[in-house]
């Protein structure tokens, strides 16, 4: 007796999950048929909390005024307006211009690209030199490196508005793309630093025999194996640069500041009558670059990494 | 003059000893295996030499010149590493000719070199894979391509077969044996495996705790082991040692062991003692001198054949543990307080507990002392 219940219990342990899921609701149907509506329930209702704010904005977009005015904030446009969108876009007014996010749009462009170019650059090789050129204090300045990425933005306001005054770069776009640039660069340190590790040192020994020097090394066969590891670092700078608003309402001005400030200004400095239609464009405008940087690299992400070819 | 030689050699990490005092010379055409348990300092000797690490003292020489500053890719080696180190995004064919568009090698001497060298391997119909899309054996050759595509003064194999499986580790041996004898290569080879050792060189140097404990052609390593470890490193299944003292009768040296309680004394005077013994027990040797006897298990074999000439002894023994591996098999036997393995014909009917009678050739046995464990 003893040893058959035994026997089962070590079958029921061999068998696969898919094999003993039927097994399992056939014992209690009605706790397990339970639990699993109770956790779509729960996901639901995540589901919902999650899309309602993202619901109401892009509803509320399409609204005119009057709708607004009148109607619930969850019901249906009556009648689709894409004015508003128009008007956030190309003629809002911000402060005494009135042009729109677009000029802001390609300011936001023209500090993002350079600053993730430079910082992932930058990361790439401080990852390859402190994971396979270590030298004498090569862990120090990677602690010191990743200690970086745990000071706060506010901290370095200050100190940071100083020395860019001190070399001539306050309130210009350069100087932006300098402080997001030595920001970055312990986070895109780190991610590369730590994919290298992984690759086999004998790749290097191989290559320095064949004849190859550092940076013959780094771009012909490092680099080559790194799009996982850039896609990452794209995503987490292009969304953290892009979406900045303390350093670029604090080292920008004019017409030189970013999306992320002018649609706080839109936001802010309207008159008369608040145009909550043309705030919520303008908010989906200044998102859309992040969403679409996630869908489209999100998809090499998953190539990259089911590539895998990293092993010898 | 030797293609490399390396003179009094040290290495260490920190307050770690990993080479002590490497003494080594290769001549041109040689086939040098570096063996020794993991951890003996046999990789760190051979990246000494690739340049690929640096020693603490000592130099490295090659074709004559000391090479202790001069970068890797300048010493004109080719190394094969285990993990065998292809660049994963390249295809072969950029995988071997790699070092030539590093060095700017003309192109037209770049395809020539890649066809010579995917002809000699079998690997002509691989070159436009990634390495990902190669088996475990065709890495191998990829990685023997890119070493021997460039026609270095010295190659450079660290365990290159460790990771490949039985059968295809045979059939690569060979195979390397092969490039060997018909490029008459320079070869420094190591590895872990006596076996891969034995059968692929011209001279074994054992290493053992950063040192080389012997150094010399393959079978006198096997029939002259210098240390008992030396004698227990080399040979599958291992040689066997029997505890036991040396004493003389009638002015002739014997071998005393105690099987069952009683003394038991086995003939050693046609031994090369080397001046240690003449005539009666003196020199170095002391009558009732702790000894250990190494007797290898081939020589251990059945009684009922029929032997003549060597000097022999028989016994009945009982079999406590048998192996069969289809040619031969291998009977394990309780003697003098210790395992002794025998190489039986495989039609030698043998039970396990029932006594058998064993005879054992003592023409080729090895003496060594208990204490220093070096050999007489």
């Amino acid at each position: 007796m003893t040893s058959g219940q035994a026997d089962t219990r070590a079958g029921l342990m061999r068998s696969t999950p898919l094999r003993s899921a039927p097994l399992r609701r056939a014992g209690r149907p009605w706790t397990a048929t339970l639990l699993r509506g109770l956790l779509f329930l729960i996901l639901g209702l995540f589901v919902l909390y999650f899309t309602l704010p993202l619901f109401v904005m892009i509803v509320t977009s399409l609204k005119s005024l009057e709708e607004i005015r009148q109607g619930s904030l969850l019901g249906l446009p009556q009648e689709i307006e894409l004015t508003s969108w128009a008007t956030a876009w190309g003629s809002a007014c911000i402060g005494v211009s009135c042009h729109g996010l677009r000029p802001y749009f390609w300011n936001s462009i023209l500090l993002v690209v350079p600053a993730v170019v430079i910082s992932t650059a930058i990361g790439a090789i401080n990852g390859y030199a402190l994971s396979k050129w270590r030298f004498p204090g090569s862990d120090v300045i990677f602690g010191l490196m990743l200690f970086g990425c745990f000071v706060p933005f506010q901290v370095i306001l200050l100190p940071m508005a100083i020395t860019l005054g001190k070399i001539g770069m306050a309130g210009s776009v350069s100087g932006l793309i300098l402080v997001h640039v030595v920001y970055g660069i312990g986070f895109t340190t780190l991610f590369f630093r730590n994919y290298y590790v992984a690759v086999p040192d004998e790749l290097v020994k191989a290559a320095k025999i064949d004849g190859a020097g550092f940076l013959a090394i780094f771009t012909q066969i490092f680099l080559p194996l790194s799009i996982p590891v850039m896609v990452v670092t794209v995503i987490w700078q292009f969304t953290n640069i892009w979406n900045d608003f303390l350093f670029g309402v604090s080292f920008s001005q004019g017409g030189s500041q970013p999306i992320t400030v002018a649609l706080n200004n839109i936001v802010n400095s309207t008159t008369g009558v608040k145009e909550y239609n043309v705030d919520m464009a303008a908010a989906i405008i200044a998102a859309l670059p992040t969403l679409l940087v996630y869908v489209v690299a999100g998809k090499y992400f998953i190539r990259g990494l089911t590539a895998g070819s990293v092993k010898g | 003059m030797p293609v490399l030689q390396s003179r009094n050699l040290y290495k260490d990490f920190g307050a770690v000893e990993v080479l002590k005092d490497i003494n080594l010379s290769i001549e041109a055409g040689e086939f040098l295996v570096l063996v020794g348990p993991s951890g003996c300092g046999k990789s760190t000797l051979l990246n000494i030499v690739a340049g690929l690490e640096t020693a603490s003292a000592g130099d490295i020489l090659i074709d004559g010149q000391i090479v202790n500053d001069v970068a890797p890719k300048d010493r004109d080696i080719a190394m094969v590493f285990q993990s065998y180190a292809l660049y994963p995004t390249m295809t072969v064919e950029k995988n071997i000719t790699f070092g030539m568009r590093v060095r700017n090698v003309p192109r037209r001497e770049r395809e020539e070199a890649l066809q010579r060298v995917a002809k000699l391997l079998h690997i002509e119909h691989l070159l436009r894979r990634k390495p990902s899309q190669l088996s475990g054996g065709q890495r191998q050759r990829v990685a023997m391509g890119r070493a021997l595509v460039r026609r270095p003064k010295l190659f450079l194999f660290d365990e290159p077969l460790s990771n490949l499986d039985a059968k295809l580790r045979a059939q690569m041996r060979g195979e390397i044996k092969q490039l060997h004898k018909r490029l008459g290569a320079t070869i420094v080879y190591v590895t872990h495996d006596q076996t891969e050792a034995m059968s692929l060189a011209t001279r074994i140097a054992v290493m053992s705790d950063g040192k080389i404990v012997q150094l010399g052609a393959p079978q006198d390593l096997y029939d002259r082991p210098n240390s008992i470890f030396v004698a227990d490193f080399i040979g599958s299944p291992a040689m066997n040692f029997i505890s036991g003292r040396i004493q003389a009768r009638d002015a002739k040296p014997v071998f005393v062991a105690d099987h069952d309680g009683a003394p038991l004394a086995l003939p050693v005077d046609h031994y090369d003692f080397g001046g240690d013994f003449g005539g009666g027990v003196e020199g170095d040797l002391r009558d009732g001198q702790e000894l250990i006897l190494g007797i290898r298990p081939e020589y251990v074999t059945s009684g009922a054949a029929n032997h003549h000439g060597a000097v022999s002894v028989d016994f009945e023994l009982v079999p406590s543990l048998m192996e069969t591996n289809g040619f031969d098999q291998h009977i394990v036997f309780e003697f003098c307080g210790a395992e002794l393995v025998g190489r039986f014909s495989s039609k030698e009917s043998v039970e396990v507990g029932r006594p058998h009678r064993v005879h054992l050739d003592l023409s080729e046995i090895s003496l060594f002392h208990a204490e220093s464990k070096v050999r007489l």
